[in-house]
């Protein structure tokens, strides 16, 4: 199975990365864009071929390393 | 007394520390390198500055999980005196020994340059050689300093007297909360900064502020 996590900033984290692409964005011409965050995108395949263990182990490697909880939300997608 | 200095793939302050570790204490540390699961008996470690494993995923982060982190955390755990410099204070944050995490500072640039900071808690085994208010000239050298931690933790660690230095005000040089630079654990024998304290320890650096510390930890040991 194919595991795809998205990790992003908790809401009220500041992020100055975010906050740049979105000045740049604004000086390249492209107008309305009200704001920015910046995330990560991790892929990982996985020889599990229950979904639900899949998840369950992906959520481990999101608590212990992939993702910072302090300041950082992950969200799990579990596929073929 | 005996000290150490752990090395990781990309540490570079590790030789730093060696030298401010063996002039304060008369004999070399032993150079750790990161794959060790045991340490021997030890008094001081430092967690060096650098670019631990490339500072891939998040600065230290990569660190704070490999086998000598483990070991160093369990030596904290029985008492021994451990310093985080920089990455190394990224590392512990990582690996859960000290509180918040360093986020990318708020102006996204990479500081190098001196900063001045005032010493908030000279009560402890690393920071006895100060006074309490005394400002101190550190280099600093990283892209992510910003320290941040949730309103709760930020006033835990400032009732309790946790802060251990703070960049003096309006030279804040990376967004931090509360213009923090330096936090202890609540046992205060773990000590974690973004400054270099082993890089203001001889006439030809900036100046000789790192002294005190270096001079102090082996008073406290010696006491």
């Amino acid at each position: 199975m194919k595991a795809k996590v998205h990790i992003t900033l908790k809401t009220g984290v500041l992020d100055p990365q975010g906050k740049a692409i979105g000045h740049a964005l604004e000086s390249l011409g492209f107008g309305g864009v009200e704001g920015v965050r910046q995330g990560k995108y991790i892929e990982i395949d996985l020889d599990e071929t229950d979904p639900g263990k899949a998840r369950a182990a992906v959520r481990g490697m999101c608590e212990k390393l992939l993702a910072n909880t302090v300041i950082e939300n992950y969200a799990i997608d579990i596929g073929e | 007394m005996k000290t150490a200095v752990i090395v990781f793939p990309g540490s570079n302050c590790d030789r730093d520390a060696a030298v401010a570790l063996e002039a304060a204490f008369g004999r070399a540390p032993a150079m750790v390198w990161h794959g060790e699961t045991a340490l021997p008996r030890l008094d001081v470690i430092v967690v060096p500055g650098g670019f631990s494993y490339g500072d891939y995923l998040r600065s230290g982060a990569m660190a704070a999980q490999s086998p000598v982190v483990r070991a160093v955390k369990e030596q904290a755990e029985r008492g021994v005196l451990v310093i985080g410099i920089c990455n190394g204070f990224q590392v512990l944050t990582e690996a859960g020994m000290l509180p918040g995490v360093l986020m990318r500072n708020a102006g996204l640039k990479f500081v190098c340059r001196d900063v001045d900071l005032v010493v908030e808690n000279a009560d402890s085994p690393f920071t006895r050689g100060y006074r309490k208010g005394q400002r101190v000239t550190f280099p600093i050298a990283h892209h992510d300093g910003n320290y941040f931690a949730d309103p709760a933790t930020l006033d835990r660690l400032e009732g309790e007297g946790l802060v251990a230095f703070r960049y003096a005000k309006g030279d804040n040089p990376n967004g931090s909360a509360r213009d923090i630079a330096g936090i202890f654990n609540e046992r205060r024998n773990v000590l974690g900064l973004m400054p270099h304290p082993e890089r203001a320890v001889d006439a030809l650096h900036c100046g000789t502020d790192g002294l005190p510390m270096f001079s102090g930890l082996v008073e406290a040991l010696a006491a």
